[in-house]
């Protein structure tokens, strides 16, 4: 039996990095997306240049279901490296699509999938001199193979290299007539042989499709920030490489062609905070970009801007830690280094975004957030959501939006001011004091910022009363931030259930997936997602409301489950974790199982993976 | 702090430019060791300060951590203070000053501070060549932890512990010139005729400029057999020649016709005045300063004052492109793009 679908399969390529197959990649995916058909594509790559497996799997999901499903219905092999994996892989009733210049191993035996052989080396020889060209080329032969395959609008994909060449016009007859091979041959050899097919839609509205770097490097000009001080790290680079392309094209001065921004790359990570934090204390808006092992680096500097109270903005791309890790796989694995991080008493707040319009609006929102508390704001996002293209809505800018810069004195201000300023005097009783930039006033609103123990007009004190009093008033401002951060989302399917889920980012998606089809079963599971720390008092209500709440996460430790407990020391029983740790998008599928052998009593582990990858038994 | 610092003053104590006595320039009462070589340095910054008729809070006082680190509390109270994180200072100050190019930047760091822990950090200020005066108050010796060797302490110098120093010092200013800073100079606190004029040079100097400043211990490592002590420091040290700073092209005094005179223009239109002896060492040219250096070091002598000066250098502004108007004065209407070219790029993405 083989797999029959409209527009709801997955289907991955299986590639050499280094071989051009990205842009044929995700040439496909956009066209899916063109046709009206929500698309979710994921690139799975190596921490490499050139010559090690790559990935791209493209989800085509009607329904508009952009988490990782799990399984693959039909594979496109073009790495003998991989192959026999991938030939494994695929799912009963799927279909193999290989390189037929040379024939498949004899021990490739299954009877359960249809193979489709299409000679994409050979016809590369004829038809291309130049060795560089047969190789690009083999990528887009197969992209129009499959458009006949799949039954797409052919007139999309020629469009799309019209587009992409607009301005290299001699590049898109030969690669119309690369589309037109593929397409011709798979129309000659294997008509009606995919029971997979695209078919138009109008399910994608205005929705876009970006990777969340860009949003977030994007969001950081919308939010005005000037300042960068970087160091490159997978998966952060591309944020701040957007930051400079946008910027480039948005802050340059007309008359001067002066930047209106300053990057630095930084010598290290240590170095990339120090300058995000020195201009933020300089009163313009500035941050940086980095992953796991940039956060434990910066972790003396985000204690002296929790102490020393000032603002800056962190976006940690998550990756698969400890240590190096798996550098270009996917995991919410830094939480609690990011919630807690630095030596003695710190919190620092959190914003986690769960697709690219929130890292858009959380990115510009940061700065505010960190102006108004003058403290850390670190956005938690992850290799996933960063580095992978996300159909999503629109980005939106309120034309009418002010930036919120906190409590900062003028000089007139310090000039009206009766009784004395004190930089860490709580007078709004919120915790928050008021600052000024240095440079201010000739006389007045001086300080000496540090990060040793300071009284309210900051100088330096070893008064244990003072010490205290400072700490608490932390607190205070941390009680102040709960109102300021974004909200939970909380959906209730029932308000009678007793059986609910959190989660959280790129969690996200495949959750709420995972959680529809159980309500198909009449197995109805209300939710919170949690989009910033401190928690708001409402996932506490949530949590109260519940007997068995689902705890869905991409870490090893439950991280976001201890948080939980341990910020509101409830819950040790009632909050069961889901996790994921293979360093792969968690799948939809995979939760909807462990739920649904959780709901019944099994004793069952909480990993929707093991045995190295292995998928779990069915 | 156990008692106050008396706020009395002359009454007609000299005025600057700006009608401001040197009170206008002071800080804090030390907390620092009686004798300490950083309260010198610290008064030779105050005059400096005094006599450029700067405004004082138009100056950023950045440090890291340690004795020195601390001294920016005891100068230019009107002045905003960074005590940041051990070694760290360079990077804070970079930030700080990509956000607002119009300000004076006045590092102060230790050998500890810089040489050891912010080694990096340094390297990377002077080769970005952001505009500040970064002054090394250099004890060879870590003061706050009581005693331990630093990494400029010379080979076979013993602090008050008595055990003679091993390893190689570093030599901030030789690293300072090979990384291209234009204006490089080696001082002790103990001279403020020599110390005053270099700071002030520093000031008006375009780009990062060192100040390596000798300023022994007086606890930890001003004994016999110590080279960063007053006595052997005063014993062996060197001068490469004297200058004068003449701000924005004031009438030159009457030169010596024994020595060689050369004027070099700064960014801002002061000018340098060079006075040497014939034959002695031209500080513009790197290499001859690079050796000279080691020559001194090589009789056991300690070669001061201005030791290298290129005033064509590009602070990190000019060499990235940055506008005029300090980045942290701009608001919404200069940095936001704005929602109708947001929509056209959701249309470039569709």
């Amino acid at each position: 039996m083989r797999i029959e679908a409209v527009n709801d399969f997955v289907i991955r390529f299986a590639n050499v990095n280094g071989t051009g197959s990205a842009s044929a990649n995700n040439m496909f995916s956009k066209a899916v997306f063109r046709m009206g058909v929500p698309v979710s594509p994921k690139n799975i790559f190596p921490s490499n240049i050139q010559g090690l497996p790559t990935w791209f799997e493209v989800r085509v999901t009607e329904k508009g279901h952009l988490g990782s499903r799990g399984d693959v219905d039909f594979v496109v092999a073009i790495n003998g490296q991989t192959m026999r994996k991938d030939y494994d892989s695929l799912l009963p009733g799927g279909y193999f699509l290989f390189d037929s210049t040379k024939a498949l191993p004899r021990d490739f035996k299954r009877d359960d999938i249809i193979e489709i052989g299409i000679p994409l080396t050979q016809m590369c020889i004829d038809n291309y001199t130049n060795p560089r060209q047969r190789q690009l080329f083999k990528n887009i032969i197969y992209v129009g193979a499959l458009a006949y395959l799949f039954d797409m609008e052919f007139e999309v994909l020629t469009n799309m290299v019209k587009d992409q060449f607009a301005k290299k016009e001699k590049l898109i007859p030969p690669n119309i007539g690369a589309l037109e091979l593929g397409y011709n041959y798979a129309k000659e050899h294997y008509p009606n042989a995919c029971g997979l097919k695209v078919q138009r839609r109008d399910n994608v509205g205005d929705s876009i499709i970006i990777d969340g770097n860009s949003a977030a490097g994007l969001g950081a000009v919308y939010g005005g920030a000037t300042v960068v001080g970087w160091y490159p790290i997978t998966p952060s680079t591309s944020v701040v490489e957007a930051f400079e392309k946008y910027a480039k094209k948005f802050r340059i001065e007309d008359d001067t062609k002066q930047n209106k921004f300053a990057i630095i790359q930084a010598e290290d990570e240590l170095a990339a905070i120090g300058m995000a934090i020195g201009a933020n204390w300089n009163g313009a808006r500035a941050f940086t970009a980095t992953s796991g092992p940039g956060v434990s680096l910066m972790s003396e500097f985000l204690g002296l801007a929790y102490f020393a109270e000032i603002p800056v903005v962190l976006m940690d791309i998550q990756r698969s830690g400890p240590s190096t890790g798996m550098p270009t796989r996917t995991q919410q694995s830094d939480v609690i280094s990011a919630a807690y991080a630095s030596h003695g008493d710190t919190k620092q707040v959190l914003l986690i975004p769960c697709d690219p319009a929130e890292c858009f609006e959380m990115s510009a929102t940061a700065f505010d957030l960190a102006d108004r508390l003058q403290t850390p704001v670190i956005l938690l996002s992850d290799l996933d959501l960063g580095m992978n293209d996300h159909m999503s809505r629109p980005l939106i800018w309120d034309d009418e939006r002010k930036y919120d810069r906190g409590k900062v004195l003028t000089a007139e201000d310090l000039d009206n001011m009766k009784e004395r300023w004190g930089r860490y005097k709580d007078v709004d009783g919120d915790g928050i004091g008021y600052r000024t930039y240095p440079g201010t006033h000739p006389t007045k609103g001086s300080y000496f910022t540090r990060g040793s123990s300071h009284d309210d007009y900051a100088a330096y004190t070893e008064d244990s009363g003072v010490y205290e009093d400072n700490m608490q008033r932390l607190v205070k401002k941390w009680d102040t931030a709960k109102d300021l951060v974004p909200k939970p989302q909380i959906k209730y399917r029932d308000e009678n259930s007793k059986v609910a889920a959190i989660f959280y980012g790129t969690s996200a998606q495949a959750s709420y997936e995972a959680l529809d089809g159980l309500e198909a079963e009449n197995i109805k599971i209300n939710t919170c997602r949690i989009k910033s720390f401190p928690f708001h008092p409402d996932i506490k209500d949530f949590i109260e409301q519940h007997d068995t709440i689902f705890v869905i996460e991409q870490n090893r430790d439950a991280q976001m489950r201890t948080l939980l407990i341990n910020e509101f020391n409830t819950g040790t029983e009632k909050l069961q974790s889901i996790l994921n740790i293979d360093g792969m998008p968690i799948r939809a599928r995979r939760i909807k199982r462990k739920i649904e052998r959780m709901l019944n009593g099994e004793n069952v582990n909480p990993f929707t993976t093991a045995n190295s990858g292995k998928e779990v038994a069915a | 702090m156990s008692y106050l610092k008396s706020r009395f003053r002359h009454p007609e104590s000299a005025k600057n430019d700006l009608g401001y006595t040197k009170a206008n320039y002071e800080g804090a009462l030390s907390t620092l060791c009686a004798g300490c070589g950083h309260d010198s340095i610290s008064n030779s910054i105050i005059n400096a300060c005094f006599e450029l008729s700067l405004e004082p809070h138009k100056i950023a006082k950045m440090s890291g951590i340690g004795c020195s680190s601390k001294t920016p509390a005891y100068f230019l109270s009107n002045s905003h203070g960074f005590n940041s994180v051990h070694g760290r200072m360079p990077s804070v100050t970079t930030g700080a000053n990509m956000a607002n190019r119009d300000l004076v930047y006045v590092g102060i760091s230790g050998d500890g501070d810089t040489a050891s822990i912010g080694m990096g950090q340094f390297m990377h200020l002077v080769r970005r060549n952001i505009n500040m005066v970064y002054i090394v108050m250099n004890n060879g010796v870590y003061g706050l932890t009581k005693g331990q060797d630093s990494a400029t302490a010379d080979v076979g110098s013993a602090s008050k512990k008595g055990v003679p120093n091993m390893y190689e010092p570093m030599d901030l200013c030789e690293l300072a010139i090979s990384l291209g800073s234009g204006y490089v100079a080696r001082s002790f606190s103990g001279d403020k005729d020599q110390l005053v004029p270099l700071i002030k040079g520093a000031i008006k100097h375009n780009g990062f400029a060192l100040i390596d400043c000798i300023s022994p211990c007086v606890t930890f490592n001003n004994n016999n057999g110590s080279t960063k002590s007053y006595e052997w420091v005063r014993d062996h040290k060197e001068a490469t020649g004297t200058f004068d700073l003449v701000p924005h092209e004031q009438e030159i005094k009457v030169q010596d016709p024994e020595q060689l005179h050369e004027s070099v223009k700064l960014h801002d239109g002061s000018v340098i005045n060079l006075h040497r002896q014939p034959g002695s060492l031209d500080i513009k040219c790197r290499e001859s300063v690079l050796s000279a250096l080691e020559e001194a070091k090589q009789s056991g002598q300690v070669l001061t004052g201005l030791l290298h000066l290129n005033s064509d250098s590009q602070n990190t502004h000019e060499i990235i492109n940055t506008s005029k108007r300090p980045l942290n004065t701009m608001d919404e209407a200069d940095l936001c793009p704005g929602n109708d070219l947001l929509q056209a790029f959701n249309q470039s993405l569709r």
